[in-house]
């Protein structure tokens, strides 16, 4: 009895203590973020100002964005170029997992060569882009070698274009990696009984793939899907290296629109920075309800 | 089985492209003296913009100081906050696990642009724009996090019973902590501090707004070199910028657990 008391108390103790160990990262999650995000909140809303006076609550820099048709071009342009590039690395990474996961079972070195563009910096990969593909670039000699174009204003414009190609390239050339390497982990774990299992029940190849490995791989296929979407909503370096200045993704206007000389343009950035957090942060939640529905989010979080 | 082995040469050569293509052809242009259209290689080399970005009136040394400075207080930073963070969530009897989950992941996946401004408009008050220091406590919000969702997986895989165990059998705190925690955390933290070190040396937004363009990391200067249009100068710096992060992967490569790439974007 004794010593289960003791026990229980050592047990509480202990509990405190690490609670207290939440403490310093509280401060930084909930203090600097968070903190962080409630003062743009309050900035957007006209509750305080950087020029020093502040106008009251206000809806009016909201009520801005609504009116403003920059802003509706760029969410086009940004949700656009999200859904394509999302779409397209989820399909080319399920099919580089697919195509290699029998030699990735073998030799772990496959695995390394996925991880090799995820090293490098989105910044480094948007400058390697740049001189590949831009009109006198490497491609564009190429093309030129074979007699396909004239000179270089006959290549097509690829950076800084209205669509932006570019931008959706640089996002392919370090998603599409990312995607794999999450999917080749996964096919790695599942390993090919049920391939053989289909094939001795006489499946062909598009029937194991609609029946067997597609259904197998959709839940973490949808969780990187979301992860890489979320990311380009508030990515900043691509579309500001390979992209138009107008119209130009949502990132690149509240950046612009922040840094402008004129004061009185930041609370609409910032408000427009808000609007691009909270459909992040539903995104997020979307994507832990995803994941715990197959096995939970610790597992899929924490490994 | 031919036609297979030759898809596969063929998937392989393909993702090998962004992995190495990258790093050769920034080599190239990075020794570029004159490079004309139509050469598919440059017409003369020249060791020009090496030369200039080892001169001291570039700046990019200054910048590198800078940049390797706060990255390293920053990934330190972020595995001391980290580490007792990640062993309560972890701990068994800790129930509040699903919510600070999705706390810890917004800040890794959220765009971090309104809380930057937030932030910002704070630090103006406080004095710490246009700080090295501000720099760096904008930098712990999508590190420590991250640092915290690694840490903590290797906490569920380490057996708090041996820890008990090895006391039990009369080893005292600092014995426990070197032969029986820290040799079972070490992928975890090396992992963890890796990758803080590489969020923090790739971040430039956040180091734009919150340095007020007073503290000049490497990402800062690449960029600007960028847009006056040297292209031989943005790339050997551009190598300089990937390097660390590259090899630092390969370094740690073999303690990772492929989803722990889940955080980095």
């Amino acid at each position: 009895m004794f010593f289960r008391k003791t026990r229980s108390g050592l047990h509480r103790s202990r509990h405190n203590k690490s609670l207290i160990g939440l403490v310093p990262a509280g401060l930084v999650v909930l203090g600097l973020f968070a903190g962080g995000v409630v003062v743009a909140i309050g900035q957007s809303l006209g509750l305080w100002s950087a020029t020093g006076g502040h106008s009251g609550l206000t809806l009016v820099h909201y009520a801005g964005l609504w009116r403003d048709r920059e802003v509706w071009r760029s969410a086009g342009l940004t949700i656009g170029i999200g859904l394509m590039a999302t779409l397209s690395s989820a399909a080319g990474g399920a099919g580089i997992a697919l195509a290699l996961r029998r030699r990735a079972a073998r030799s772990g070195w496959i695995s390394s060569l996925l991880q090799a563009p995820l090293a490098i910096p989105h910044l480094s990969m948007a400058i390697v882009l740049m001189n590949l593909v831009a009109p006198g670039g490497l491609v564009a000699r190429l093309i030129f070698r074979f007699g396909w174009i004239g000179g270089p204003e006959g290549f097509p414009e690829l950076i800084n274009d209205g669509w932006g190609v570019g931008i959706f390239l640089a996002y392919l050339l370090k998603e599409v990696p990312f995607v794999a390497l999450m999917l080749l982990a996964l096919l790695l774990r599942v390993g090919e009984g049920y391939e053989e299992v289909a094939r001795t029940l006489g499946a062909g190849w598009w029937q194991r793939l609609r029946h067997v490995w597609l259904p197998l791989m959709a839940p973490a296929g949808l969780t990187s899907a979301l992860m890489v979407f979320a990311f380009i909503l508030g990515a900043y370096e691509v579309p500001a290296l390979l992209g138009r200045q107008y119209p130009a993704m949502l990132s690149v206007v509240v950046q612009r629109r922040y840094q402008d000389i004129d004061l009185a343009a930041r609370p609409g950035a910032i408000a427009l920075a808000v609007v691009l957090s909270l459909v992040t942060a539903g995104l997020v939640w979307l994507f832990l309800r995803v994941s715990r529905r197959h096995g939970g989010a610790e597992r899929l979080v924490l490994f | 089985m031919g036609r297979r082995r030759r898809g596969e040469a063929l998937t392989i050569g393909m993702i090998g492209i962004p992995g190495i293509g990258p790093i050769v052809m920034l080599a190239v242009w990075s020794l570029a003296g004159s490079w004309f259209w139509p050469d598919l290689l440059p017409g003369a080399w020249s060791l020009r913009a090496w030369r200039y970005l080892a001169s001291p009136s570039s700046g990019v040394l200054e910048a590198l100081a800078t940049s390797l400075g706060i990255a390293l207080a920053v990934a330190l930073l972020a595995l001391g906050i980290g580490w007792p963070a990640a062993r309560t969530i972890a701990s068994r009897g800790f129930s509040a696990r699903r919510g600070v989950i999705f706390l810890l992941l917004l800040p890794v996946l959220a765009p971090p642009l309104a809380s930057t401004m937030g932030m910002h408009a704070l630090f103006l008050v406080y004095g710490l724009a246009d700080t090295v220091s501000g720099v760096m406590l904008a930098h712990l919000v999508p590190t420590v996090p991250y640092a915290i969702l690694v840490l903590a997986g290797s906490f569920t895989r380490l057996d708090p019973d041996l820890e008990a165990q090895a006391r039990s059998l009369g080893a005292n705190w600092w014995q426990v902590w070197c032969h029986v925690t820290m040799p079972a955390m070490l992928p975890g933290v090396a992992v963890a501090g890796v990758f803080a070190f590489v969020i923090s040396w790739s971040q430039y937004l956040s180091t734009l707004i919150i340095g007020g363009g007073q503290v000049l990391t490497l990402p800062l200067e690449l960029v600007s070199f960028q847009r006056a249009g040297d292209e031989s100068m943005a790339a050997a710096l551009s190598l300089f910028f990937l390097a660390p992060p590259v090899l630092l992967f390969l370094l740690v490569g073999r303690f990772m657990i492929s989803g722990e790439w889940r955080h980095t974007r």
